[in-house]
């Protein structure tokens, strides 16, 4: 092996030389032309052993060497020009002597590329080495000039070099995993850091106890950045759609004082909407489903508003000034509604495709993918939100929302009539809970029980941020997202949410109008 | 909140100084009361042990069991009425006091089991399953049924008392407290479904085989357990009425129709209110208590936040603030669901949502109140 590597690097000009060795059918042949190329460097060559690993070299009776295309051209194994043989085709002898010899020469010559940038492709190639590879490996690494090339090159030793007897190897090892933080290593480092039965360390040396503590460290780091970053996208996405499903309950809620127990319905009923609109593309349209999306959106709105203003004129209406009766009317209509869904599309979930351009995601991180359809959601209830405050503070409607939710006796005598922007507000409270049904609908399947599981986060939203304010239900439903997702890992998906609800249960204690309180009367209604 | 939604209950006569059990009741009313007492706790007993199964007088054992159950929901009824109906706080997790109710009684009955369980271990199944060597230590003690039963009521009630001293000490009132209520029962459903928290996760506490002795299948057992609910059920009815007659229930109802003004003369609505809350969740407590060992099975769905709103619309059907009016919702829709559900199942959603819808919109005061208007 010592042979192999002198010299290397040198690019000699009688590559051909050598390689002509590699035109032979006797396997001894072949292999003392590898080991020949391999010792000399012959980089040129490269091509001509990887097509001999695929089986595609050729030679013909001149013991010239050719690569055969997969259309059957050929071509010069050494120059890459389009050649012709001369007589008979025949290929080199591979045999597992052969296959030995090979993969350590490959590695070698490609290690031994004259860029940084392609030997560091080449080391992270390489996989884990075989046992004949290792000493290769460590020679290369020691005269590899380039800094990443020697962290990809230690991390492919690095198997092997932890178990090394040397106290050296398993240093160099472990400096390698601390400079790559490479989770995979993770159990290995803490094994060397562990006490055996006999309470001693696994690991006796204590340079290398030292240098496994930083490696550890240094992994843990990387994927606590890791899940940070995860976890924050996550819970964006979460808060977003808790944002949607809670600005309508918080502006009805607000304005009328009435909880809607069936608010959640109205997000379920926006996501049927979209499946509906979905069907119709599949059945009428289906050269242009992707856009069904854009026709779902304004579907949602209409459909689930227009099911709010008829509840409202039909229920609500009859129960202003007494919430609690309210609270169990909606509950009631909720009922009703789940019902007629399940007996319409039956009680099985159905599934809402990703249009093509909302499928797929950007890795920004190994392990962490940002997906387009979780970008979308939040992407998309940014909009909305922004729709949400134009409406509040830039039109007549808005206007004589916010006068009737302030004070609805002074409105009313100003010559706002209170009962139509209650149904108006009723209304735009429960399209924009459809919306959110919608961004529901990219993230999951859809089942007529959908609005349930959200009707008490978007509660929670709601009391956290305070009625009637905007910015309240954003910041609680972003903290509510937010730390949803990060005490996941932490506790455990379930105690999480207890904590959450805990957390609620003693901020309103404190608080007990939300985080962005209402000043002056509005305060004293409730 | 406003007066318009508070049914005025039949508060005693002013000016007639009425003591002990005269106060409870008018003549007449104790007749009714004696009436149905014999009725519920005597004649259906005798109809379903005495006559020979083929007699046509003979009431058939699920019926006793489906009586024994609305029984026990007449009792988490009237508790949600002493809430709700006299002091105006809308619960929307008593659900979850019935189950502690029922959790503790099922944590005795599971250990009662003893080794006759599947692993044949003294350990209840599914601690086996998840490989436990030991009785976590709440279960300890569990075994004997006077320390269950003081669980029972004891645990709703601290639950409730620590819960209700935070929220009315900060004045959390109206739909923000439903709400609240609801969370609660929802975070201890999430609670009880997981494995680790040790009250056998989703399947909950089942396979009872006996209650201190009597074994659990025997007909004998089942009208015995009825008899004891009809019996907790009047018991639960005297002492409740008894409050709301009593100066106390009358500064409860105070607090519903005017707080501020309460709170002015004098009275501290936090002491009051946090009384009846516990109160109400002790009786809940009770309620499960019973009701677990006739059906056999305690589990987190009963802590589903569609329970517990159900339960208030038997209180609003019946009519609120008149207690016997929440027995009687009870058992008027628990009597439609069970025919409906075997009849009609897909239209039982409809049933119950156009109760409470109907209810809230048409017949606030619910039965009890068109009865009462029938009467005028």
């Amino acid at each position: 092996m010592g042979l192999f590597l002198c010299g290397m690097r040198n690019a000699r000009a009688d590559v051909t030389a050598d390689a002509s060795g590699l035109a032979s059918t006797e396997s001894a042949n072949v292999v003392a032309a590898i080991e020949q190329l391999a010792a000399h460097g012959d980089t040129p060559a490269l091509a001509a052993l990887h097509a001999l690993d695929d089986g595609k070299l050729r030679f013909d009776t001149a013991k010239h060497l050719f690569i055969q295309g997969d259309g059957g051209a050929l071509k010069d194994a050494l120059s890459g020009a389009a050649a012709s043989p001369i007589g008979k085709l025949e290929s080199p002898a591979m045999d597992n002597g052969v296959r030995r010899a090979l993969s350590p020469a490959l590695a070698s010559l490609s290690l031994s590329a004259p860029t940084a940038k392609a030997r560091l492709a080449a080391a992270k190639e390489l996989g884990r080495p075989s046992d004949d590879m290792v000493p290769v490996l460590r020679q290369l690494l020691a005269r590899e000039p380039d800094k990443d090339v020697r962290i990809a090159l230690g991390l492919a030793l690095a198997p092997a070099d932890l178990a090394s007897p040397d106290a050296k190897d398993r240093v160099r090892a472990l400096d390698a995993v601390a400079a790559a933080a490479d989770g995979n290593f993770k159990t290995d480092v803490e094994r060397l850091l562990s006490k055996g039965e006999n309470g001693s360390f696994v690991e006796p040396d204590e340079g290398v106890r030292r240098a496994a503590r930083a490696a550890l460290s240094s992994i843990n780091n990387r994927q606590f950045i890791i899940n940070s970053v995860g976890n924050t996208f996550y819970g964006l996405s979460l808060g977003s759609v808790l944002i949607l499903c809670a600005l309508g309950l918080a502006i009805t809620f607000g304005l009328m004082r009435v909880i809607n127990m069936a608010h959640g319905e109205m997000m379920m009923i926006g996501a049927y909407t979209s499946f509906v609109v979905q069907n119709f593309f599949i059945a009428h349209l289906p050269n242009h489903l992707d856009w069904y999306i854009v026709v779902a959106v304004p579907a949602a709105f209409a459909v689930s508003g227009a099911v709010g203003v008829l509840m409202e004129r039909t229920v609500i209406r009859h129960l202003y000034g007494r919430p609690l009766e309210t609270l169990l009317a909606t509950w009631g209509i909720s009922l009703l509604l789940i019902q007629t869904v399940r007996l319409i599309f039956g009680a099985q979930n159905v599934t809402v495709a990703n249009p093509s351009f909302l499928s797929g995601g950007i890795e920004v991180l190994p392990e962490v993918v940002l997906t387009y359809s979780r970008l979308a959601v939040i992407a998309f209830s940014i909009v909305v939100m922004l729709f949400v405050w134009t409406l509040m503070q830039k039109t007549k409607l808005g206007l004589e929302v916010r006068a009737v939710t302030q004070n609805r006796e002074m409105a009313a005598s100003m010559g706002i009539s209170t009962r139509r922007v209650d149904m108006w507000t009723f209304g735009i409270g429960s399209g924009v809970a459809g919306l959110g049904g919608v961004a529901l609908s990219q993230l999951g399947n859809v089942g007529p029980e959908l609005g349930q599981g959200y009707i008490v986060d978007s509660f929670m939203v709601v009391v956290l941020g305070g009625v009637g304010k905007l910015a309240g239900t954003i910041a609680g439903g972003l903290g509510l997202g937010l730390i949803n997702k990060y005490l996941e890992p932490l506790a455990g998906a379930v105690l999480g949410k207890i904590f959450i609800l805990g957390f609620i249960i003693v901020f309103i204690q404190r608080r007990p109008q939300g985080i962005f309180a209402l000043k002056g009367r509005a305060a004293e209604v409730s | 909140m406003s007066a318009a939604e508070s049914p005025g209950p039949a508060a005693p006569r002013q000016g007639q100084p009425l003591v002990g059990f005269k106060a409870l009741h008018t003549p007449r009313g104790w007749m009714i009361l004696g009436a149905l007492a014999l009725l519920v706790c005597v004649v259906i007993p005798a109809l379903s042990l005495g006559p020979a199964v083929t007699s046509p007088l003979h009431l058939p054992d699920y019926l006793v069991a489906l009586f024994g159950k609305f029984l026990c929901y007449g009792i988490a009824a009237i508790s949600i009425d002493l809430i709700w109906g006299f002091t105006g706080i809308l619960s929307l997790g008593h659900g979850v006091f019935f189950a502690l109710g029922g959790y503790a009684m099922g944590m005795y009955l599971m250990l009662s089991i003893g080794a006759q369980g599947v692993y044949k271990s003294k350990l209840p199944d599914f601690m086996v399953f998840l490989d436990w060597k030991e009785l976590p230590w709440f279960w300890r003690g569990m075994d004997n049924l006077g320390v269950a039963l003081f669980a029972a009521l004891a645990i709703p009630g601290l639950l409730a008392f620590c819960f209700g001293f935070f929220a009315f000490r900060s004045r959390i009132r109206g739909v923000y407290f439903s709400i609240i209520t609801q969370a609660l029962t929802y975070a201890l459903m999430l609670l009880f479904f997981r494995n680790e928290t040790g009250f056998g996760g989703n399947n909950g506490l089942t396979d009872f085989k006996s209650l201190y002795g009597y074994p659990l299948h025997a007909a004998s057992t089942k009208v015995g357990l009825y008899v004891l609910s009809a019996v907790a059920l009047f018991g639960t009815y005297l002492l409740c009425r008894y409050i709301v007659t009593c100066k106390t229930g009358r500064v409860l109802r105070a607090l519903r129709d005017a707080e501020s003004r309460a709170m002015f003369v004098g009275y501290n609505p936090t002491n009051y209110k946090l009384f009846v809350w516990t109160l109400s969740a002790v009786l809940c407590g009770l309620a499960g208590a019973l009701y677990v060992p006739q059906v056999g099975i305690i589990n987190p769905g009963e802590m589903q936040p569609s329970n517990s709103i159900e339960m208030a619309i038997w209180v609003a059907v019946g009519g609120r603030g008149t207690l016997f009016g929440a027995v009687l919702g009870t058992f008027l829709v628990n009597g439609l669901r069970s025919w409906f559900t075997a009849a009609a199942p897909d239209l039982w959603l409809y049933i119950l949502g156009g109760l409470f819808i109907s209810v809230t919109l048409f017949f606030p005061n619910g039965v009890a109140g068109a009865l009462a208007r029938i009467k005028r």
